[in-house]
């Protein structure tokens, strides 16, 4: 099973840039956007399936990590092209648009942000963690939303994409790329991570926390280290996505997109290394095919939601690849 | 006599009008097992929460090791080396037995926070683990998932998984339910062994390996401890045949 898990893996790994080169070749830039669409949605579930898959933290507030970075892409982008400084007092801090300064700046206030959210909602578990988690995450959806500096509720538009050293992120495949190089990382990291002591930690104080504790592992540090890392992941997406749509609102902050980071987990397998990949290509697809036909497509996702809860714990990757098994 | 290893004085708890733990003190020597029996529902398992940090006691003080712990939480004496069974076995399902064993190999190591060497190749946690399995008889069913143990291999996981954290302290909480004679017999002997590694405070209800195996033992009824001695001073003591033992003693 691990072996045929492996070669689905592959095949997922390898289909995305084939059809985004392939797009390129054939002078369809849309489909490349596409691609990227599903690149950077996949390396915030990536994110998310480190603290949801491994730790089976539920958050529902993702979308605060995700809000973060594409803030952090906006406003750096817009200090850089009218060429003011972030900040003037007490120090001068110029902003700069290269995109690896942008990635660090996110990850580093979503780790902030996710320890100071995950030190009070991670004393709580289940429904109440959902909500704890929700609602941090509306506070800053509203806190954006009253930041008249930073475009309020009308969002943020980026005049120029964010630069990259050495590549013109204008083009679309070198721009889809680098969020693909990006994603690739995100799995092996978390690939490492799953297979590590701290892996093997998380997962275990998913399966029983009072086990854990009582050989004298502290099942919250593993958990707020846990639920730190993946929102710094999913802020870096965050950055790109913005980067990508050339705009950051509200609206990435908003809870249905935290609701559709967690479908596109459930839809490709919860926990799986491939799941948030398998997801991205379903739920970008199932908005392109559907949302072409009717504007109610989310019905039919939510239909075929619950049919992969009902029928297909394991989401896609399960479908293809069975059950998971732990060496 | 030397220090007590775990050292319990007029501990109590109540649950609004009930006292399930009503002024409890005990000791546990090095060296010695000490079992704690009494009927259900005496209060045998609530104490054992208080012990292990999952209950909080309104009164009294618990002190392991010459520290008063009581302030502390579960892990917290687990570190400083109290290694408990589950009278229901508690493990991690999805994981093989070894992993189960390794993860407390791990945290007996003090490093969880190591996040890019697979543990399947980590020697130090995989032969450890192995070994701790060995002795409880269990190593040929390592890779089974413990979800698909049977409830007697269950047991014996747990008490690996105690083995493996070098605790100074076993609290084990009936550790023979549900094993057939058979099983009963052969950790029975194990236990006898076990003692010169770390006392343990044994809870159990077959009151043959009770008997066999005890140094001393605590009469636990109604969350009083009504009687404490050897096992001929218990046998006995016509307090505990009336309450307890009945007329089988």
């Amino acid at each position: 099973m691990a072996d045929r898990e492996r070669l689905v893996n592959i095949a997922l790994a390898l289909i995305v840039p084939a059809c985004a080169v392939a797009a390129h070749g054939m002078g369809e830039p849309f489909y490349v956007t596409l691609a990227t669409r599903i690149a950077i949605l996949a390396l915030a579930a990536v994110g998310l399936n480190l603290a949801l898959g491994l730790g089976g933290l539920v958050s529902f507030g993702h979308a605060a990590f995700f809000g973060i970075g594409g803030y952090a892409a906006g406003i750096f982008a817009t200090h850089a092209f009218n060429q003011t400084p972030l900040l003037t007092a007490p120090v001068m801090i110029l902003a700069t648009n290269q995109m690896p300064v942008i990635w660090l700046v996110s990850a580093v206030v979503a780790g902030l942000a996710a320890l100071l959210i995950g030190l009070i909602s991670l004393r709580t578990s289940g429904v109440y963690f959902i909500m704890i988690t929700l609602a941090f995450a509306q506070m800053i959806y509203y806190f954006a939303i009253s930041w008249p500096a930073y475009g309020g509720e009308d969002g943020l538009s980026i005049t120029m994409r964010n630069g990259f050293p050495g590549v013109n992120t204008l083009n679309p495949l070198s721009f889809f790329l680098i969020a693909y190089g990006l994603l690739l990382l995100a799995l092996f990291a978390f690939s490492r991570l799953r297979d590590s002591r701290f892996g093997a930690a998380l997962q275990a104080t998913r399966q029983n926390e009072v086990r854990v504790a009582s050989i004298g592992i502290r099942p919250l540090r593993i958990r707020l280290v846990a639920f730190i890392l993946s929102g710094m992941i999913t802020a870096i997406a965050g950055a790109l996505f913005a980067d990508l749509n050339r705009f950051v609102g509200p609206s990435m902050l908003s809870w249905s997109m935290s609701g559709e980071l967690i479908v596109l987990i459930i839809l490709g397998g919860t926990g799986r290394l491939f799941g948030p990949v398998a997801g991205a290509i379903l739920f970008v697809l199932f908005e392109f095919a559907l949302g072409g036909l009717t504007e109610h497509w989310q019905l039919f996702l939510g239909l075929i939601l619950l049919a992969v809860v009902l029928f297909g714990r394991g989401g896609l990757i399960g479908l293809l690849a069975g059950k998971v098994r732990h060496g | 006599m030397a220090e007590p290893v775990l050292s319990i004085r007029n501990l109590c708890k109540s649950f609004g009008a009930l006292k399930a733990t009503d002024d409890v003190s005990l000791d546990l020597h090095p060296g010695e097992i000490h079992a704690l029996i009494g009927p259900n529902g005496a209060g045998k398992s609530t104490l054992i929460h208080q012990i292990a940090g999952t209950l909080k006691h309104n009164s009294g003080s618990i002190h392991f090791m010459g520290r008063d712990v009581s302030a502390l939480g579960v892990s917290h004496r687990a570190q400083l080396g109290l290694g408990r069974t589950f009278q229901i076995s508690s493990l991690t399902p999805e994981f093989s037995a070894l992993r189960n064993v390794m993860l407390a190999v791990q945290a007996n190591q003090g490093s969880s926070f190591r996040f890019w060497k697979p543990v399947m190749t980590d020697a130090s946690l995989k032969d450890t683990a192995r070994d701790m399995l060995g002795r409880v008889g269990l190593l040929d069913r390592a890779d089974i998932p413990s979800a698909e143990l049977s409830h007697g291999e269950r047991r014996q996981l747990e008490i690996a998984i105690a083995l493996a954290l070098g605790p100074k302290a076993f609290l084990l909480d009936e550790p023979m339910a549900g094993m057939g004679p058979e099983g009963s017999k052969r950790l029975t002997a194990f236990l006898d062994t076990l003692r010169h590694e770390a006392p343990i405070l044994l809870i159990e209800h077959d009151m043959d390996a009770v008997f066999a195996l005890a140094d001393r033992i605590s009469v636990l009824v109604y969350g009083r401890i009504i009687a404490t001695g050897t096992v001929d001073d218990i046998r006995r003591n016509p307090l505990v045949r009336e309450a307890y033992l009945g007329e089988s003693v």
